[in-house]
């Protein structure tokens, strides 16, 4: 079964202001969006899980025009504050690299 | 007017751009030129310490070209949230750099400086008037946590620009400004309806970044009565549909709904169409026009930072490197306890990359599989001499505490550098991040003017 990793054209992560990091997974095609789009895989229970948040803090959007998922959640800590490893949020996006995808 | 051109030189001032970008802008005759100048997300400390996220050298390069370009071309130029933060500092530092530069050069110009720091007294009666909302995931705002704020900012929206343009400003520098607002407020200026100007702005403010390959570099836009035309000005890039699609997806929580100063720009029913093999047409925006809302930033000392870094290629250690921290902790309690510092008074942060340095709770990988170790141990306290203190001697125990079959027994730690200690600068936390309506978009922005 394929990863994201394998079939993505892009998966990364990035402060939506300092107190949230949102998370985006491209697709080349529409096509492969679509069919991504039916496992129905990619969704708020998938964030919430991998991040240790509740599903109703995820704000997740299906975005076709840019064969795109994005999922924004509440950062561990805010951007800079003592304890945050990321102040851009940049590399929070490696989990989602390893989700199986049954198409 | 049919259409209104716009230029934008980069994603942020001093970024850079290639001069034969902006040349190839200047010939397509835009109506303005301008740049976005700041952003939260290098983080609090540049907020609250009052320092400029790029260098004096970057700025200053950057705004020489773009003042020639204006004046050459009897343009406004326009630079939002300038410094980075938008604060009086940050305004005045690159306040200085123009007027530098239109001495050095010979420039002369009507310039506009508007301001956007925030008084805290009026924040209170905000915030006692109820007017003062919390953003997602911020707590509600309280009276000490706006004393406690080392600098508070507004985030404008067009209306001040387009105020210091009716005054004749040529050159318009303006303080933490919503990132659009400087393309927004000239052509809704113009007479173009509100949902392609606040469109092209969202586009304009990263510069090239929504264009192939992403780089830092000039964007135009055309607008007209519905619809707006991007094109970078550097051959090597082009804009598609699917590039400018996806440039939405870019540090916004939706793709779709945008919330600005007095309205939701909402992008659901966009239509992104090829307007040649280089441009692209994106058409059905709308705009909603909503109560007038101002974010306002704020920052706070959070204490004095001093760290060290080091590292261990050592694999009993490796494998009980939990244990060995929680020892190091406790050995730093008591040690510290010993001069009169408690654990009260002091945070203890001890990163380990190679392990969870990058995701900390949020890392799947529990257990590493890396043959070295870094650390990064970080003591953040209410004064520096009371961090480097309680840092040296977690320095100390890092190298020399003992742990069970143990055979690196003259340091457990490679220390890159002499000294091993580094005092960092104060630390902040942003601890403002809320709205606040209000009534006369322009009233907490004042415009200063002068003649260069």
């Amino acid at each position: 079964m394929p990863r994201i990793a394998d079939i993505a054209k892009a998966c990364k992560s990035k402060n939506a202001g300092p107190f949230e990091v949102t998370i985006d997974v491209v697709f080349d095609e529409l096509a492969m969006y679509e069919r991504v789009r039916a496992t129905g895989v990619l969704g708020p229970a998938l964030f919430a899980k991998l991040y240790n948040v509740r599903a109703e803090d995820v704000i997740f959007t299906e975005y076709p025009a840019g064969r795109a998922f994005k999922a924004t959640i509440p950062r561990r800590v805010a951007a800079g504050d003592i304890g945050d490893t990321d102040v851009y949020g940049a590399q929070q996006h490696a989990p989602l690299l390893e989700v199986e995808i049954p198409i | 007017m049919q259409e209104f051109r716009q230029l934008s030189t980069s994603g942020l001032l001093g970024y850079g751009f290639p001069e034969a970008s902006l040349a190839a802008g200047m010939a397509r005759k835009p109506h303005m030129i301008g740049v976005d100048g700041g952003s939260t997300d290098p983080g609090p400390y540049y907020l609250g310490s009052g320092k400029c996220v790029n260098s004096r050298m970057s700025m200053k390069r950057d705004l020489r070209l773009m003042l020639h370009a204006a004046l050459e071309h009897r343009v406004p130029m326009v630079i939002g949230s300038c410094g980075g933060a938008g604060g009086e500092p940050h305004l005045q530092a690159v306040a200085g750099i123009v007027r530098e530069i239109a001495r050095e050069e010979g420039l002369h110009f009507r310039l506009a400086t508007v301001h956007a720091e925030q008084d805290k007294a009026w924040v209170k009666q905000e915030l006692a008037a109820g007017r003062i909302k919390a953003l997602r995931n911020v707590p509600e705002l309280d009276n000490a946590t706006v004393d406690r704020a080392t600098r508070i900012v507004g985030m404008m929206g067009p209306e001040p620009i387009m105020h210091a343009l009716d005054e004749g400003a040529e050159v318009i520098l303006a303080g933490r400004s919503s990132d659009p607002a400087p393309w927004a407020a000239c052509a809704t200026r113009a007479q173009f309806p509100p949902a392609p100007a606040w469109y092209a702005g969202k586009m304009l403010e990263c510069g090239a970044t929504a264009a192939l390959p992403k780089g830092h570099d000039c964007l135009l836009t055309t607008v007209d009565r519905d619809s707006v035309v991007l094109e970078a000005m550097n051959p090597i890039r082009i804009c598609t549909p699917f590039s400018v699609a996806n440039h939405s997806l870019h540090e916004n929580a939706s793709p779709c709904l945008h919330i600005e100063p007095g309205g939701l720009l909402d992008t659901s029913d966009c239509r992104f169409e090829a307007e040649n093999d280089r441009a692209v047409r994106v058409s059905g925006m709308q705009w909603t026009q909503q109560p007038y809302t101002v974010k306002l930033e704020g920052a706070e000392l959070v204490g004095y930072r001093a760290i060290t870094i080091c590292g261990t290629r050592d694999p009993m250690l490796i494998g009980i490197i939990d244990d060995f921290l929680a020892s190091v902790r406790l050995n730093v309690a008591t040690k510290a306890a010993d001069f009169g510092v408690t654990p009260d008074q002091y945070n203890l942060v001890i990163r380990t990359y190679g392990a969870h340095g990058v995701m900390a709770d949020w890392e799947p990988v529990k257990k590493t599989q890396s043959h070295e170790l870094g650390f990064v141990v970080e003591v953040v306290a209410p004064t520096q001499e009371l961090a480097n203190a309680v840092l040296s001697i977690a320095r100390v125990q890092m190298l020399h505490v003992d742990f069970p079959g143990r055979l690196c027994k003259e340091g457990n730690m490679a220390f890159p550098y002499s000294p091993s200690d580094i005092e960092t600068a104060p630390a902040y936390r942003f601890s403002v991040f809320h709205t606040v309506e209000i009534d006369d978009p322009c009233a907490p922005f004042p415009i200063e003017y002068e003649n260069l």
